[in-house]
């Protein structure tokens, strides 16, 4: 019986019931915990199938961007130079917001538009059409990437609570159930055999009393044969004496 | 925190090939920022994979960004620090690139999502 079977606690009934408290505390915690490992996991399956779908299209989407930016550089000529060198500010940026499953945050992001086009001229001698095309795909790809990004964040955040969560849900249930329960078994015992101890300690004095007992008597039996005290009174006094001794103990 | 970024958008950011790149900065995610860094990376064939790696590092480092794009073969070079990646901000995602079609068996999320289900659930 080491400390790790057992809590080292004095066995008592004030322990016991302490102990019973502990015991639906930590089956009442258990359950909730485990509801919440499934609401996770829920959620969690939905994100995934949510990503695949999403990568998939991914794939689509990039796909026609890439063509798109071909088709603009065959009509525009290269640009790629004047692009990487007239970056100012953007005029996509992400605003994030949180979302709350099982009392656990996920970000969210969000694109939104904010400023205005660097390249509002770019393609204005020729190929403009193509370019504006061109910007739409890779806005609409930005829009997917978000999303996709999003997602793939509650995902990595999920993935982590949900680990924590069965984690702690086996915790209590292989290690402080059992604990409190073997706890409570060792009490039960122990006040078991104390009572026991009471009950036989008990039994033990009515034995030696009635041996007191047998051996007075016999004592005043054998005087009163011999004749030498015979009086009456004081073995009355002696009978009430030992009633209500025998009276009060038991 | 929520106020503060609902307040000030933060930004995406781009590490692939010259293609790649073009195309996000027409779509209007570029911004130099006042230390004239770029939320951009142009890898070519003589790129430096070490070079790679500052880079992506400095941009996760960066407060103001949570999205980094990255080309899949790109990533590829540098695994080992985008798998060393485990918080969930800023985000890394792997895209195609115009010349490497899209390995959904690379993809580091994925293949931790493998761990937990079978592949089949995941490839349909």
């Amino acid at each position: 019986m080491s400390g790790k079977e057992k809590l080292a606690i004095f066995p008592s009934r004030g322990a016991q019931m302490l102990m019973k408290a502990r015991l639906a505390g930590a089956q009442k915690g258990h359950g909730l915990l485990k509801k919440k490992a499934d609401a996770l996991q829920v959620r969690f399956r939905m994100i995934l199938s949510k990503i695949i779908e999403t990568k998939t299209l991914m794939g689509e989407v990039m796909k026609e961007a890439a063509f798109s930016l071909a088709e603009a550089k065959f009509t525009t000529g290269d640009f790629n130079q004047v692009v990487l060198q007239n970056v100012t500010k953007a005029q996509i940026k992400i605003r994030s917001k949180k979302d709350n499953v099982a009392g656990v945050t996920l970000p969210i992001f969000e694109s939104y538009q904010d400023g205005s086009d660097t390249y509002e001229l770019a393609g204005l001698a020729r190929g403009g059409q193509q370019l504006s095309k061109l910007k739409k795909n890779f806005q609409s790809a930005v829009k997917l990437l978000v999303e996709l990004a999003s997602l793939q964040t509650s995902f990595v955040t999920l993935d982590e609570v949900i680990k924590i969560t069965n984690r702690r849900v086996n915790a209590i249930e292989h290690v402080i159930i059992p604990r409190l329960e073997r706890t409570l078994a060792y009490i039960i015992s122990e006040l078991d055999e104390l009572e026991r101890e009471e009950f036989y300690r008990l039994k033990k004095i009515q034995d030696k009393k009635k041996i007191i007992k047998d051996k007075a008597e016999a004592k005043k039996a054998a005087l009163a044969a011999a004749g030498v005290l015979a009086s009456a009174d004081v073995r009355d006094i002696a009978n009430l004496l030992d009633e209500g001794d025998e009276d009060l103990l038991f | 925190m929520a106020l503060q970024s609902a307040v000030k958008g933060k930004l995406i950011s781009v590490i692939g090939d010259e293609d790649t790149c073009v195309g996000f900065l027409l779509g209007g995610i570029g911004e130099i920022n006042k230390n004239r860094h770029p939320n951009f990376m142009v890898v070519d064939k003589n790129t430096p994979v070490s070079e790679i790696e500052d880079c992506f590092k400095r941009f996760l480092k960066r407060d103001d960004i949570d999205i980094v794009l990255i080309n899949q073969n790109v990533a590829e070079l540098i695994r080992h620090v985008i798998d060393g990646h485990t918080a969930p901000v800023p985000s890394v995602l792997e895209i195609p690139s115009k010349d490497h079609p899209y390995d959904a068996s690379k993809d580091s999320i994925l293949r931790r999502a493998k761990g937990m289900f079978n592949p089949d659930d995941l490839v349909r």
